[in-house]
């Protein structure tokens, strides 16, 4: 885009093609490196444009060197000549390339880039997209705790950029831009704008400390020469220090890219009498003034730092897989339920038996419990994913039958209700619900709401308090405390006295955090009448078989 | 002629008389000592079964006796972990203990395959003399549990076997057997009359009068709830840096040994009532570890286990451990126990000019029975002629170390024994020769580097290597 508005604005150069065009073939070659990128990274539409402006600049460089070699008569010749052939050749890959982005569904748009442009694409077509929490977009608190300082030198920094306006400036104005508002969507993409905000405020901070340095050189003893415009400017301007750093800024700012660009030649003249003009209404703030703000401004960074530091670590590096809490007499007590769970899993199960959990517990059993599981964090099979959700979401037997099918042994179970984990499998269990419906349509979101809301208590649909998620999460909670209040959400569950027919419970964690069940085995024998007309039904239903998909075999 | 055949024939009798003295000698164990009163306790209150016997002996032939015989049925003595024996001297106030020398021998005309200990008197018995022995044999792996799987509510039950009468190649005039229960309650027990039970202690006798070698097995299933931790392989590394630290890391690989857990495990039934609910489990290790330990860890393969303490004094250090979930039968957990200890306390020298490691043998865990110990002893480099001198039969070989900054590697001696419990915790002594001047060599090659480093950037700045100015 960048490449674009230079030409645009005449302000081609060969830095510019040296800059570019190596950086699109290397770019495109290392996504393409990427397994999961593959050769996606030169068939999806999201990378078509930066192939346009690479045949553009291509094109310009062409002219340009034409142009350097031939006479203007001959010039106008060849350009007629080339533009119409180019003409032409343009129509007909613009037509092939239309009609090949038009025949894919998302034209030619991957899901998550989609999801950038129109942010309620993925939650309308792609639940599992939205599911994913760093995919929503950000909070207006966000932005301060992740950027903090930066949050308001950004604008400042976007103002000095403007006033030279060279390519350079002209780059980081654009890409904070556009960082912005993609980081406004999706607030992974926050990654991307902190660069960007970084070098902005950087250039304001060097212009503010540019001001603040040179009235103080100005007026240390001894600086002599240029001491005359700096008495000739010392007005009352510069009492507060907001205002004349903008306007110092707008003003040394046009100063120093002046300086260096040497690419302006029609400006030379003009500058001289601008820096003349700027030298005389240079303003010197007064000393103590100056040496207040140097101090408050490096005080700024320092607590910048400080909290960026505190970031890091409170935010960004609990791992989320022990919790801590500092009791009342200052000990510290330790949540470490799933390590206990999958150090369990590791020692006490057999070597090929399979877990099945939710997606966001797989990479953390392979790698400790050392098992197989059914769906992991990589999330590329999204049938799969839905497969395990339904199964979470209907009554047990259903969901018995499910996890036969996919030779499963244990169900691994999340619960924060015993003391108050918010992160838990139930409160996912909307994205089950969604997911699954998503792909098997039986399953309906409005049959586990009331009113709106995913409920647990009393008030919760009968679907709801039968589906296996339910079971397995309150399964003789009720027998801790009595009256079964689950800390998490803050009320009684609806139904405290079941029993589990399919199911059972081989291990619960010491917090209950982590509660670990084994399919029963299938009976043996059905007894009453159910079995004769079930096995003549299975019978004559067995060419059907393979339509309805998961049936018990055993009955 | 004569002579010849006179000389012959003494020669004859000469030999039907050596021949006659050896069956004598070789059966003159069973004839000449008589165990007057022999009596036996055993202690049950755990999984490790501790017997206590003891024999008053008379020597009621000839010869004097130097040695006595303990035998044992061959199932026993697969599982005899230590055998020791003591002698009483002295009368009632002023009884002191002396330690006497077991080993395993051979017999001769053993009979089913019988299995024999020799006790070495300190002053041979004389004819008529009596003499009052106590020994202590300790038994792993004995107690069967019956019915081999449990469901978490049930209580655990094993299997004893041994015998009413105390297995012996001597006559035994009167004999009594003490069996002590953990708790009051016994499902059944063989009866050989006179068999009294009460309370918690079972007795078998008094019986009069058995011939050597009589035998009534019995069968007592009684109730054991005792922890049931067994350590299957336990690895020990001692590793000796003469820079004053003593570094110790142990691997362990534990499993509950009782009756199979089966079914639900319930976190609520066993949080609410653990000692009914789950009343086999356990969930406490206590380690004993010397004192003035320092840097202690806890972890197992996924990390570092927090659910430890450590207490320290100036007499010894306990570190209480809880493995990561309670352990149910056939539960398994591996974790490793590392801590450092001062080398002032542990590494002596001898006085013919050899140092040597006096350190601890067997399982600081308490109340565990270790099936394969193996103690490595990492020597520091340049260590020669090492020797260890073990008070019990261990296998010893030699391995070598390659550790941090080592050219020829760090000698190691390697000890394994099997089936150790912890009366086997006795110091060991590892001898080795080290001259001192090795102790330089470490820190000379890192100096050394540096030099050469250097000196090569000062010789590469200021030399003129171009061919021509």
């Amino acid at each position: 885009m960048h490449v674009l508005l230079c030409i645009v604005t005449g302000r081609y150069s060969s830095r510019l093609y040296i800059a570019y065009a190596p950086l699109v073939v290397l770019g495109t070659l290392l996504a393409a490196l990427v397994p999961v990128v593959g050769f996606n990274a030169v068939m999806t539409s999201e990378h078509f444009a930066s192939f346009l402006v690479f045949i553009i600049i291509h094109v310009v460089a062409l002219v340009y060197h034409v142009k350097g070699n031939l006479s203007p008569r001959m010039f106008k010749v060849a350009v007629t000549l080339v533009v119409s052939v180019g003409l032409v050749v343009c129509c007909a890959m613009i037509a092939v390339l239309i009609a090949l982005v038009a025949s894919s569904p998302t034209k030619g748009w991957s899901g998550r880039s989609l999801s950038l442009l129109d942010p309620t694409y993925a939650s309308k077509y792609i639940p599992i997209i939205a599911s994913v929490s760093e995919h929503q977009p950000p909070t207006w608190p966000s932005y301060f705790m992740d950027i903090n300082v930066l949050a308001f030198l950004v604008p400042a920094g976007i103002i000095a950029c403007f006033l030279p306006l060279s390519d350079a400036s002209s780059f980081v104005v654009l890409y904070i831009v556009t960082a912005v508002y993609f980081s406004g969507v999706m607030v992974r993409l926050m990654l991307v704008f902190a660069p960007a905000a970084c070098i902005m405020s950087g250039i304001a901070l060097s212009e503010a400390f540019n001001v603040l340095t040179r009235s103080i050189k100005f007026q240390l003893p001894g600086s002599s020469g240029i001491s005359q415009s700096g008495d000739t400017s010392m007005n009352t301007e510069g009492e507060q220090n907001d205002i004349a750093k903008t306007e110092k800024m707008d003003e040394t700012a046009k100063e120093r890219p002046s300086k260096k660009n040497k690419r302006k030649e029609k400006e030379p003249v003009v500058k001289a009498s601008i820096r003349s003009r700027i030298e005389r209404r240079l303003l010197v703030l007064p000393l103590e003034a100056s040496v207040i703000a140097i101090i408050l401004l490096v005080l700024l960074g320092a607590f910048y730092v400080v909290h960026c530091v505190w970031a890091a670590a409170e935010a960004y590096s609990a791992p989320s897989i022990v919790l801590t809490t500092y009791s009342r007499e200052g000990g510290l007590h330790v949540f470490d339920d799933f390590r206990e769970a999958y150090a369990w899993l590791s020692h006490n199960t057999e070597v090929d038996d399979k877990v099945a959990s939710w997606w966001d517990y797989g990479y953390q059993t392979t790698a400790m419990a050392n098992r197989t599981v059914i769906v992991d964090n990589n999330t590329w099979n999204n049938t799969h994913i839905a497969t395990v959700g339904t199964a979470m979401s209907s009554p047990e037997k259903a969901a018995w039958e499910i996890f036969n099918s996919l030779d499963v042994k244990y169900v691994l179970v999340v619960f924060g209700g015993l003391v108050g984990y918010p992160s838990d499998d139930i409160n996912k269990f909307l994205w089950m619900v969604r997911i699954g419906g998503g792909v098997f349509p039986h399953i309906k979101e409005p049959d586990y709401l009331r009113d709106g809301q995913y409920r647990i208590d009393s008030q919760a649909t009968p679907t709801m308090l039968n589906c296996l998620m339910y079971k397995l999460s309150y399964y003789r909670f009720v027998e801790t405390d009595g009256k079964a209040f689950d800390r998490v959400r803050q009320t009684e569950i609806g139904k405290k006295y079941f029993k589990l027919t399919h199911f059972e419970e081989v291990f619960t964690t010491h917090h209950w955090m982590v509660r670990i069940y084994k399919l029963k085995p299938p009976k043996n024998r059905i007894r009453g009448k159910t079995k004769k007309s079930k096995s003549k039904a299975s019978s004559t239903s067995s060419p059907k078989r393979s339509g309805t998909g998961k049936r018990n075999p055993w009955h | 002629m004569a002579r010849s055949t006179a000389m012959k024939a003494a020669g004859l009798i000469l030999a039907l008389l050596i021949f006659t003295f050896f069956s004598l000698a070789a059966s003159s164990s069973n004839n000449q000592i008589q165990i007057l009163n022999a009596e036996r306790r055993i202690d049950l209150s755990s999984h490790i079964v501790k017997v206590f016997l003891t024999l008053k002996v008379e020597n009621v032939g000839t010869s004097p006796a130097s040695e006595i015989f303990l035998a044992f049925p061959p199932s026993q003595a697969d599982q005899l972990a230590l055998v020791k024996a003591q002698a009483a001297i002295g009368k009632k106030k002023k009884k002191s203990y002396v330690h006497l020398d077991v080993n395993p021998t051979q017999l001769p005309d053993a009979p089913n395959g019988t299995k024999y200990f020799s006790i070495s008197l300190l002053n041979p018995l004389s004819s008529g003399e009596t003499a009052t022995l106590e020994v202590l044999y300790i038994l792993t792996h004995s107690l069967e549990p019956f019915p081999t799987e449990i469901s978490q509510l049930e209580s655990q039950l094993v299997y004893f076997r041994d015998s009413a009468l105390i297995l012996s190649p001597y006559h035994i005039k009167q004999q009594t057997t003490f069996i002590k229960t953990p708790s009051t309650k016994v499902e059944s027990f063989t009866r050989v009359e006179p068999t009294k039970f009460a309370g918690r202690e079972l007795k078998y006798g008094p019986y009069e009068d058995r011939p050597p070698y009589s035998f009534s097995p019995v069968i007592v299933h009684l109730e054991n709830n005792s922890p049931f931790a067994v350590v299957e392989e336990l690895l020990r590394e001692v590793e000796i840096s003469h820079w004053g630290n003593l570094q110790i890391t142990e691997h362990y690989k534990l499993v509950h040994a009782g009756a199979r857990h089966k079914g639900v495990f319930s976190r609520v039934d066993y949080q609410s009532r653990a000692s009914v609910k789950g009343a086999s489990s356990f969930k406490h290790l206590l380690a004993s570890l010397p004192p003035r330990v320092h840097s202690v860890y806890y972890r197992d393969e996924i990390g570092n286990i927090s659910s430890s303490h450590l207490r320290t004094d100036y007499r010894k250090s306990e570190l209480e451990i809880e493995p990561r979930y309670p352990l149910f039968g056939g539960w398994k957990a591996t974790f490793v126990i590392g801590y450092g200890l001062p080398l002032e306390d542990f590494l002596f020298e001898s006085p013919d000019g050899k140092r040597y490691l006096n350190f601890s043998f067997g399982c600081p865990l308490a109340q565990t029975v270790v099936n394969k110990l193996t103690i490595k002893v990492v020597l520091p480099e340049g260590s020669k002629d090492p020797s260890a001198a073990v008070p019990y039969p261990v296998e010893q070989h030699l391995e070598t170390k390659y550790s941090y900054l080592d050219v020829v590697g760090r000698t190691v001696l390697v000890l394994e024994k099997k089936n150790v419990v912890p009366e086997h915790i006795t110091p060991f002594q590892v001898y080795y020769t080290f001259k001192p001047i090795f102790m330089l060599a470490e820190p000379l090659m890192l100096a050394s580097v540096y030099f050469l480093f250097f000196m090569a950037c000062v010789a590469y700045l200021q030399i003129d290597i171009s061919i021509r100015k």
